[in-house]
């Protein structure tokens, strides 16, 4: 696939057109529903861990960016078969850097969508704040 | 091509008085169509504001000195050629706030909680199609005073259901709120209308004019409403410097937010008298750079006619309307009409999110914005999540237009 402008390089066109490990997850041990509050996208994320704490399976849905699209893509590939321990050290660097193209500030924001709904996947819930 | 609207408004000569405009992005000339976020500034603008900073910088309404007194002058005087700007019959009609969110918070704080004009089981009567600023601080109201909020929907082209107002105000109604033009839709309401409806139960009509009064001549008596609020920086002013105008008699009964200096008459320990309207609501130092610069974009507004800005954005927004119907796979929103509302296109392509089409935009140097535009409600009811918005302003012209729709191709070819 032809890479475009900007970020919109082949591999994350091919992401977005094409994307690994979408729909829903059944059955699931961990899953989380993330938005992001500067478009109002969201990401569901599900894992399944083996007994052993190992993901066996992961596997997200939602309506985004190519640039969300894209990164859930990479980010449940390199899920599977991860401890949770390495699950949880999963940050920022790693998964702008798995993307490989420029983002401005607010589009990183697209990237790390599915991080922030891997890391509330794996956390304990917080009360949400507002009325 | 359009070029009708270049006789109204002379926007090379415009876009002169903008340095930003000048300016090259990413080697492309830079194209800004997000005026509705926020308005460049012509140099008059700057130089207003560094004007004062150079030369009789001080604070404004105690200095014995004559420095003081200038200050004084050009900021009391930027009140009176806002008041008239917008149609007010009296100068001390018009405070001082930061932006268009604070107006609207002091009117929902000092009118809404603590002038005792409303009490448990009241009501508010809102829109859908309100900006977050227009919806959070009436929630505020509904949490500590006990009031029920209720909303007029929209029609799927975007126009107020007024037919709703028959049932939806009532006895209990007391406040009346809507946004003048939506900032998503375009979508310009009847506030007259709107005003006479609430006034018949004796509720009063609180005007979100942040998308209004920067395009279109206004005036605050015709459209006979209680409060109107605007920003300077959408009408080529400064940033940090907003508007509340009231009627005297409702300012009078409107409670201050801040507490502090200036907004006295006189202190003791433990008690306070509040100073007249409207310097009860300017509490501590204001904004004196930001009001004089704002002076100075109602002038420059002033001179261009109000009429003829208002005539151009409708001719460029029937333009964009037509030029953007023949970009496959997109869908505008709002009333189809350019009577019928302002100079804001919102839409969608099938094949791209707004994001990416903003991103590929950015890159050919066009500015436009995409999201939920602080109006999630209002993208609820289209079933919407964001969408892409270019907006227009004085200093736009068709060729801006064409530089938008040039980069459109290039999201399908990508996306294709």
């Amino acid at each position: 696939m032809a890479s475009g402008p900007g970020p919109y390089q082949a591999q994350i066109l091919d992401h977005y057109k094409h994307p690994h490990n979408r729909g829903a997850l059944e059955p699931a041990t961990h899953t989380s529903r993330e938005a992001n509050p500067l478009c109002g996208d969201e990401i569901v994320l599900a894992l399944r861990v083996d007994g052993t704490g190992r993901i066996e399976d992961a596997r997200f849905d939602g309506e985004g960016c190519a640039i969300s699209m894209a990164s859930a893509s990479l980010l449940t590939d390199a899920l599977k078969g991860k401890t949770l321990e390495e699950a949880q050290a999963l940050d920022r660097p790693t998964v702008l850097g798995s993307l490989g193209v420029p983002l401005s500030a607010v589009r990183e924001q697209c990237a790390l969508l599915p991080l922030r709904a891997l890391q509330a996947a794996l956390a304990p819930p917080v009360p949400a704040q507002g009325h | 091509m359009a070029h009708a609207a270049k006789v109204l408004l002379n926007v090379p000569d415009i876009k002169k008085d903008f340095p930003i405009l000048h300016r090259k992005m990413r080697d492309k000339p830079l194209t800004y169509l997000d005026s509705t976020a926020t308005a460049q500034k012509p140099q008059q603008v700057i130089d207003a504001v560094v004007d004062f900073y150079s030369r009789y910088n001080a604070n404004v309404h105690r200095a014995i000195y004559e420095l003081g007194e200038e200050a004084t002058r050009a900021y009391e005087g930027a009140r009176e050629r806002i008041a008239e700007f917008i149609g007010a019959k009296d100068p001390m009609e018009i405070a001082f706030t930061k932006s268009t969110t604070e107006s609207l918070n002091l009117v929902a704080y000092g009118y809404g909680l603590k002038s005792g004009r409303l009490k448990e089981g009241d009501e508010i009567l809102g829109t859908v199609l309100e900006h977050h600023s227009n919806h959070v601080p009436w929630h505020f109201v509904r949490d500590l005073k006990g009031v029920t909020l209720k909303y007029v929907d929209v029609d799927d082209e975007g126009h107020l259901r007024m037919e709703q107002y028959d049932d939806l105000i009532t006895k209990r109604t007391k406040i009346v709120t809507v946004a003048h033009v939506s900032n998503v839709l375009g979508t310009i309401s009847d506030v007259k209308e709107i005003a006479k409806r609430a006034h018949e139960v004796g509720a009063v009509c609180v005007v979100d004019a942040a998308q209004s009064v920067p395009h279109m001549p206004v005036n605050v008596r015709a459209l006979d409403c209680d409060f109107f609020a605007f920003s300077g920086h959408k009408m080529l002013g400064p940033t940090g410097i907003g508007v509340l105008y009231g009627k005297k008699e409702m300012l009078e009964l409107t409670e201050p937010l801040l507490g502090g200096g200036e907004m006295i008459s006189e202190v003791h320990l433990g008690s306070a008298k509040w100073n007249d309207v409207p310097y009860k609501f300017e509490g501590g130092t204001p904004n004196i750079a930001g009001v004089i610069g704002l002076g100075a974009a109602v002038d420059y507004l002033a001179k261009l006619g109000m009429p003829a800005v208002r005539q151009h954005e409708m001719e460029l927004t029937a333009y964009a309307l037509k030029e953007l119907a023949a970009v496959e796979g997109l869908r505008t929103y709002g009333p189809k009409s350019v009577a019928e509302r302002g100079g804001v296109v919102s839409f969608t392509m099938e094949k791209a999110h707004p994001h990416d089409i903003a991103s590929i935009l950015d890159v050919e140097g066009v500015c436009i914005r995409s999201g939920h535009h602080c109006a999630q409600p209002l993208m609820d009811r289209y079933d919407l999540a964001a969408t892409a918005r270019a907006s227009f302003y004085v200093y736009n012209d068709v060729e801006d237009v064409d530089r938008l729709v040039a980069a459109l191709q290039k999201v399908n070819e990508v996306f294709g």
